[in-house]
């Protein structure tokens, strides 16, 4: 086999992105095909039904629930406002009157003879959509969605945590190789996306989250720093619903590994931009990774447009970045593709690449372990 | 046998192949990565599984249509065994019948968990009656149970609702209450259900499934509650009587609604159906079947495991206090070897995992390696010390997801064995079916186990995540064929049988697990080991060791306790006696009793063990 597809992700100075912002339910688009928008343009909105609250009408009474109706001073399909009184009785002699009030505004939906319960429809949501990214109305479904595409600076990260923001890049004064601290962030981050480095400390991410920055993009980060950021365990690479001010992303793994070059130089192009990001990730079926998203409009003319994603043949002579231990981390070239299987270190038999390291070594690979970097 | 789940019994209205007639049969089971396309042919001798293709799986975007991976998969076979099984033209995209030996096949038959499988809501009254008969229902049928939610869970409306809310599942499965009991706990929960209003994963303009199988004087009533957002079936109660469950009218209606409103709406099913005269299962549901269907020929106790990359299935066939087998399937949704791996060292902790480990590793370091392996799931291990950490991480996936299968694989006393408090307690006497002491054979299924470098390994793994105990029989899945198999059995079960027996089991060996009180001294001998009458060595307190590694066949084992309160399977001080078949492994002998001793599971221990079994090789 000459060549076969291995997983890699799009780092891009020039990438024609489409994002699909769809509503949940129909409803209503907001901007026509052609139209510009940019990342904060309410693009659909959407009425979504009220709540539906129930009250223990009988409970609260202390009726069964068949006595219910001849207690109630509202009827099915009308409207309340919150406190009015649902339903009543009095005691002995007309004295120690004890009723039952609506806890919210809404219809009076049902009223069960079974349960004695009130069903109380509270008024409809307005739920709105935002475009996320800068660009252009590429297409319109009519009251469900619209696709948004954008000549963009388009970078991948492999895992990240919190959902989608739009602040300014601003890369950080580290070394890409350098962990990084509070000592390492700017005075002031108000609405700004950090990058560079790796592994930042539990505090520099916690002080940067303070100082008001939107986003965090990093090489890498340990299990332990995301625990103190998040307050909890991550289990499963199904992200972007946490509850944090700040989005996370890593684009090269958990432990301290640096930002890879490629990734630093594409970003570092489109510093002080404005950018969209997103760290939702999800490894199964349906892949999504992280991303940040620069529009074209902000990067540098003459930048390079290649991607990780353009050279999906893994062929000799292709720049690959190991993923697995002993090698971790570690870059080098396709320099043999030995067709038979081979024993490697656990015992079993895999399909290899033979990899020649920045230092000249060689070694072997099971096919499985790299990723395109080019 | 008595099933948990029901038999499927309106299948065979959709087979019209005869099943004597059958010499060529292709199976595929379409999983959320791969399918996996099996020819199973009929020779001379037997039924045999002759050739495997494989191709990933289409039904996300760009390509959005299962057949198409599915032909890729056929191609493959077809390239393998050089028969012609692709036809160029028709609604079929095979040769249906076999003019020549070396053309076509007779039938087609698939089963599918991609998409994430079928996931399902389960709804009842009290958590330890009817959620529970409604969850062994749904997990019998092949689904993977999202949340069960319970009038006495000690939640709040709120918290429920908002629970319910928050997943998306396929089907809901709702019951409460014994037939001609209370009807208002259950018109309750219907309401509750109305007010969460629940969106299908599939189709946003269907109206949800809901499967109703409570109390049946609350029927009509909770059906027109429900009807106003969803489809509603009302089946036979899941729970008619506090002390009797009927599982399988609701795992019939579960099936019928996986078809129509699950496999229907995923892309590219609807073709997919067109080819086979047989319903399509869900994968678990499929392998459920093989296995009881192997315990009842061969009337033995079985827990089988399939640990994937995201959950692990357990199911097992042990006797109830009648003596008549049960079958259970439990479902562990995130424990698995790869997307979920990080989320077993969150349940396990990191001292569990390292107590199998025969070197040091900090916390931080496994942490690390375990999260990269989880976000990105096909790396495999290169170095030893890699695949070891894997293998840790497997044996605590699998105590984990015994613990839940012993949890909700329950018998249900009978009346006369409730006792008074019983009924005030208004609860069913429950008790646990799982006994490993009196487990005769474990089946080990998915990659960690089926491919480990040596079925040794696979055998420990076994050994200690499920903590056997006595004599039992250890297996794998040679190569993940059980789906195809189960399906195959519902056209012609001898056939499948005689496959599953041959090409799909690989026996690896004999566990002997003496289990005794803490005060016998270390060293001491604990049992002696014969085979075929003759003396192969004795077990001693504290170690691990094999015995018989050349012998490969089948023979007849006797175990000998050496102390009056050493019992291997038979009682204190009894001998035990089985014929066993021994594979690579022979007879694996572990004499440091259940649970295993802390001061035992050292790096230093757990070293000296696998130098014992020969697992420090290598590649060497």
């Amino acid at each position: 086999m000459g060549s076969l597809f291995s997983p890699g992700l799009a780092v891009s100075s020039r990438h024609t992105v489409q994002k699909r912002r769809e509503l949940p339910i129909k409803g209503e688009i907001l901007v026509r095909q052609g139209e510009r928008v940019t990342g904060d343009t309410v693009v659909a909105r959407a009425e979504l039904e009220g709540e539906l609250r129930i009250v223990r009408v009988a409970e609260s009474l202390g009726v069964s629930p068949e006595e219910v109706h001849k207690a109630l001073r509202v009827s099915i399909g009308q409207q309340v406002e919150a406190g009015q009184t649902l339903a009543e009785i009095q005691g002995l002699w007309g004295l120690f009157r004890s009723s039952v009030s609506a806890p919210t505004a809404g219809t009076v939906e049902f009223v069960s003879a079974s349960t004695g319960h009130l069903g109380l429809r509270a008024a409809p949501k307005l739920l709105t959509l935002s475009a996320y990214i800068s660009g252009t109305v590429f297409a319109v479904e009519d009251q469900r969605a619209v696709v948004i595409e954008s000549e963009a600076t388009f970078v991948q990260g492999i895992f990240g945590v919190g959902g989608e923001k739009t602040g300014r890049l601003k890369l950080l004064d580290v070394s890409p190789d350098a962990a990084v601290t509070e000592a390492d962030l700017p005075r002031e981050a108000q609405g700004l996306v950090l990058v560079g480095g790796r592994s930042p400390t539990p505090q520099a991410l916690a002080e940067a989250s303070k100082r008001g920055a939107v986003g965090f993009v990093t090489g890498s980060i340990s299990g332990e720093t995301l625990r103190q950021y998040l307050g909890y365990d991550i289990g499963i690479a199904l992200t972007g619903d946490e509850a944090v001010p700040m989005t996370v992303i890593v684009t090269e793994g958990f432990g301290d590994i640096a930002m890879g070059e490629r990734v630093l130089a594409t970003l570092r192009a489109v510093d002080g931009e404005p950018a969209s990001i997103n760290g939702a990730t999800q490894v199964r079926a349906g892949a999504q990774r992280p991303e940040v998203i620069a529009p074209a409009s902000n990067a540098r003319a003459g930048a390079e447009a290649r991607t990780r994603e353009d050279g999906a043949g893994l062929r000799v002579g292709a720049r690959v970045r190991i993923i697995r231990v002993p090698h971790f981390g570690s870059a080098g070239t396709v320099s043999g593709m030995p067709h038979n299987l081979v024993k490697i270190g656990t015992g079993a038999w895999a399909r290899v690449l033979e990899v020649t390291l920045v230092n000249g070594a060689v070694i072997t690979v099971p096919r499985a372990n790299v990723e395109l970097v080019e | 046998m008595k099933r948990n789940t029901g038999k499927d019994a309106t299948i065979k209205a959709f087979v019209k192949t005869d099943p004597r007639q059958l010499k060529t049969v292709l199976v595929t089971d379409c999983g959320s990565t791969t399918t996996k396309a099996l020819l199973f042919e009929r020779k001379e001798d037997r039924w045999h599984q002759t050739f495997r293709g494989e191709a990933p799986t289409t039904v996300e975007e760009p390509v959005a249509d299962v057949t198409v991976g599915a032909r890729n998969a056929f191609v493959e076979v077809q390239e393998l065994s050089g028969r012609q099984i692709l036809n160029a033209g028709g609604d079929k995209p095979f040769e249906i019948t076999a003019a020549s030996a070396s053309t076509g096949i007779d039938l087609y038959l698939s089963t599918s968990s991609a998409g994430g499988g079928l996931q399902m809501l389960v709804a009842g009254v009290v958590s330890s009656i009817t959620t529970e008969s409604a969850e062994r229902a749904a997990l019998g049928a092949g689904a993977i149970v999202m949340e069960s939610i319970s009038a006495d869970d000690g939640r709040q409306d709120f918290e429920r609702i908002e629970r319910i809310r928050h997943v998306k599942p396929d089907i809901v499965l709702m019951t409460g209450g014994v037939d001609g009991g209370s009807t208002s706990h259950v018109v309750e929960m219907a309401e509750t259900l109305v007010a969460a209003s629940p969106r299908p994963r599939f189709g946003d303009t269907l109206k949800l499934p809901v499967i109703y199988a409570g109390n049946s004087e609350a029927s009509a009533e909770v059906q027109e509650i429900l009807s106003k957002m969803a489809q509603v079936v009302v089946v036979e109660n899941v729970r008619p009587e506090l002390e009797r469950e009927n599982l399988g009218p609701a795992r019939e209606a579960i099936h019928d609604f996986f078809l129509s409103h699950v496999m229907s709406h995923s892309p590219g099913y609807g073709k997919l159906m067109s080819w086979s005269p047989v319903r399509i299962m869900p994968t678990p549901a499929a392998v459920g079947d093989i296995v009881q269907a192997y315990a009842q020929k061969t009337k033995q106790s079985v827990l089988c495991v399939d640990i994937g990359g995201a959950t692990t299935d357990v199911f097992s066939v042990f006797p109830d206090r009648e003596g008549e087998p049960v079958f259970n399937r439990t479902v562990s949704a995130n424990l698995g070897m790869s997307y979920s791996i990080a989320n077993v060292l969150v349940e396990a902790g990191a001292a569990n995992i390292k107590r199998w480990l025969p070197f040091e590793v900090s916390d931080a370091e496994l942490s690390d390696r375990l999260r990269n392996k989880m976000i990105r799931p096909t790396s495999i291990p290169q170095a030893l010390d890699d695949l070891w950490l894997e293998q840790a991480v497997c044996r605590e996936a699998l105590r984990l997801s015994l613990a839940h299968h012993c949890s909700l694989a329950v018998g249900i006393a009978k009346k006369q064995e409730r006792g008074i408090a019983d009924v005030f307690r208004q609860s069913s006497s429950r008790y646990e079916l799982v006994d490993l002491m009196k487990l005769d054979m474990v089946i080990g299924s998915g990659g960690v186990l089926s491919h480990a470098p040596s079925r040794m390994q696979a055998a420990l793994m076994m050994v200690e995540g499920f903590g056997l105990q006595g004599v039992t029989q250890l297996s794998v899945d040679s190569v993940f064929m059980m789906p195809h198999l189960g399906v195959f059995a519902s056209v012609s079960p001898e056939a499948a049988y005689e496959v599953f027996e041959h090409d799909c089991l690989v026996h690896v060996g004999c566990a002997v697990v003496p289990v005794f009180p803490a005060k016998i001294s270390k060293a001491e001998s604990l049992a002696e080991v014969h085979l075929d009458g003759k003396l192969l060595g004795r077990i001693s307190q504290g170690q691990v060791s094999t015995l018989s590694t050349a012998h490969s066949g089948q023979g007849l084992l006797r175990v000998v306790p050496l102390h009056g309160s050493v019992d291997v399977g038979a009682g204190p001080g009894q001998v035990t006696e089985r014929t066993v078949r021994l594979g690579e492994c022979g007879i694996l002998c572990d004499g440091r009793n259940r649970p295993v001793a802390p001061a035992l599971l050292s790096p230093a221990q757990q070293l000296a063990v696998f130098e014992a079994l020969g697992l420090t090789g290598g590649a060497a």
